[in-house]
């Protein structure tokens, strides 16, 4: 699929978000006035030293933490002024979560825990069953459904918590590290689903990552430092 | 649509609840295990406060006792018994002493009576007897009749001769037994050891002349149980401003003052049921508050994935109560094979040993509570818990 960010409509739209963490009687300014737009379908990584504010941006946008001033205008809704469980339902609906540690639920075998997510819509059993079965298959691993996480790899755990991810078709994904724990195989493996969640189902996603190599399969990638937006280029600008 | 929604994140919450509690298999069953022990003694510690309440609830109420005004330990003279007759309503008349002798050694101990074996049974339908035993009980001036459960104890039969050493009448006392009682039901006393009041009276005019003729208690039987309040104050009218003045009240009556001397170690004993409980409920709560803290990034990444608060802290909830639930259940269950085995070895102390619904209700209410308590302060901190600082949990 052949992506075109300026023509695209504008998924994600920050403006003026600053984010100051208090630690103790002392205010910690992480985000600085951050200004930004992501495109529907873009695949955008954040990178940046520790402490450059990369996963706090990522947070704001997964509306999983509020920004202590500014607008977060994801699909035309200020998630930023959303209530709790608005914005819990907002997520529910419109985001995919992969974190670098999977986060699965160890009781949970992989079926039951792509699963998850899904019993927060109004589906019937037959209808998860489809779906859950479709992006296991997707991950490849359908044949893998009644196996705890202990049971397999890391890079297994981390297709789980894709197909997890992308089960409720959300429009937005977001990846904090998602290859931090892997080895080489098993990031590729990783990053190459990201690339046809992106490239086939034309989700957008933004990922959190150090790795230069991880954040060369993205389109457009945006640099952060000291809580400051230093730039961004895409692999139109190359 | 909403409510099915409901429903089905309610299954998938109770679920995730019980596969959590597998998680630690040998903390989770300590734990039941814990609460089980607590839930028993618990029972069982209220089953032997209500059981010794239940020995007065036998009493019959169609029975009165007449004692002496000033004290139990004062007589009254036998005379009375004559004049307690002729009061209206009053249907029959015995009366019993307090022997107290010694079988072999004090902690052979069981109750003694000296009855008037012309009148005592006539009032006393539940002890069963055959009537050969007790023709030849009448008979003889040391006869004895004894309980089959104190006789199968000290493996007594028909014909053993028994010794006592008296302590409130001096001296050692011959008894033969003749006669060997049942009781009507299995609530009945089978533990007395009954002697004939006229042979103690005959020694005690040669050996305490002062004691002589006079009676501890007398048993009064009534036409119509429904007057025991009219004929107790008019026996006690009877002899106002005599020398001898007398107290009447019914037997249950009777035997619950004789329970309130002891009422201070019964409500020690309820108070020791609660503080287990209390003891067990800290116990998990540590438990819980260890498992909540474990699984902080789980709740977290629920948070994430659009859970809300609600469901995070009924799902600890509901954990803490599948756990004490399951412990108190067991323990309920485990209660009646307990409190059987310990009746069995306490069988002189009390005359019946059931454990009561009321008891049941109460260790069921104990486990609920047990794991309400337990599970609450985690619950409310999951809805504190700021799902970025969740997620860095280490765990």
């Amino acid at each position: 699929m052949s992506f075109d960010s300026a023509s695209s409509p504008t998924l994600i739209s920050v403006r003026g978000v600053n984010k100051t963490y208090q630690r103790g009687n002392q205010p910690v300014p992480v985000l600085l006035g951050i200004d930004l737009d992501i495109a529907l379908g873009d695949y955008v990584s954040l990178m940046g030293p520790s402490g450059s504010g990369k996963s706090t941006l990522l947070n704001l946008i997964a509306g999983i933490d509020k920004p202590t001033a500014g607008r977060l205008l994801i699909g035309g809704v200020d998630i930023a002024a959303l209530p709790e469980n608005d914005l819990a339902a907002w997520r529910a609906a419109n985001v995919g979560f992969i974190f670098q540690f999977y986060n699965l639920m160890p009781v949970l075998d992989a079926f039951e825990n792509v699963e998850l997510p899904l019993l927060l819509t109004t589906l019937s059993r037959a209808q998860r069953r489809e779906h859950v079965e479709t992006a296991l298959a997707m991950v490849g691993l359908a044949d893998r459904m009644d196996h705890h996480p202990n049971e397999l790899s890391g890079g297994q755990q981390q297709r789980v918590a894709i197909a997890r991810a992308l089960v409720t078709d959300p429009t937005l994904i977001v990846a904090d590290e998602p290859t931090g724990d892997l080895d080489r195989q098993s990031a590729d493996d990783v990053l190459n689903l990201l690339d046809r969640l992106n490239g086939e189902l034309g989700k957008t996603i933004v990922m959190v990552t150090h790795d230069p190599k991880c954040a060369a399969r993205a389109r457009t990638r945006i640099h952060l430092e000291k809580g400051l937006l230093l730039g961004s280029d895409n692999e139109a600008a190359h | 649509m909403q409510s099915t929604q409901s429903s089905m994140q309610f299954v998938y919450m109770l679920r995730l609840a019980s596969k959590n509690l597998l998680r630690h298999r040998l903390r989770s069953l300590l734990t039941m295990a814990g609460i089980a022990v607590a839930i028993v003694s618990f029972g069982l510690l209220r089953t032997v406060v209500d059981s010794w309440y239940a020995g007065a609830e036998l009493g019959s109420a169609g029975r009165l006792i007449t004692r002496s005004e000033a004290s139990l330990s004062f007589r009254l003279p036998v005379t009375h018994a004559d004049r307690i007759r002729r009061v209206p309503g009053v249907s029959a008349v015995t009366w019993a002493n307090w022997f107290g002798g010694v079988y072999i050694d004090e902690k052979h101990f069981f109750p003694q009576y000296a009855i008037d074996a012309a009148s005592y049974f006539g009032l006393y339908p539940e002890y069963v007897i055959a009537p050969d035993q007790l023709s030849a009980f009448q008979r003889e001036r040391r006869a004895v009749i004894v309980g089959r459960k104190l006789a199968n104890k000290n493996g007594w039969q028909l014909g053993d001769s028994i010794a006592l050493r008296g302590t409130v009448y001096p001296g050692t006392w011959n008894f033969v037994i003749r006669g060997i009682y049942t009781g009507a039901d299995d609530k009945t006393d089978e533990g007395l050891f009954l002697m004939h009041w006229q042979y103690l009276n005959e020694r005690v005019k040669a050996i305490l002349p002062s004691m002589a003729d006079s009676v501890g208690i007398f048993i009064v039987g009534l036409h119509n149980s429904n007057d025991s309040a009219e004929v107790s104050a008019a026996i006690d009218s009877v002899f106002r401003n005599s020398l001898a003045e007398t107290r009447t009240e019914t037997q249950k009556a009777f035997q619950l003052g004789f329970i309130a001397m002891v009422d201070t170690i019964l409500v020690a004993i309820k108070t020791v049921a609660y503080v287990v409980v209390l003891i067990i409920m800290a116990v998990m709560a540590n438990t819980m508050a260890m498992a909540a803290r474990e699984r902080t990034r789980e709740y977290a990444t629920l948070k994430a994935l659009g859970f809300g608060n609600d469901f995070v802290w009924k799902l600890i909830l509901a954990e803490s109560l599948t756990l004490s639930l399951a412990g108190g259940l067991f323990g309920m269950l485990l209660t009646f094979p307990v409190s059987d085995a310990f009746f069995q070895a306490t069988r002189d102390l009390f005359v019946v040993f059931q454990v009561e619904p009321e008891t049941m209700a109460l260790q069921f209410a104990s486990s609920l509570l047990i794991g309400i308590c337990a599970g609450i302060a985690p619950a409310i901190n999951s809805t504190r818990l700021v799902i970025v600082d969740g997620l860095r949990a280490v765990t």
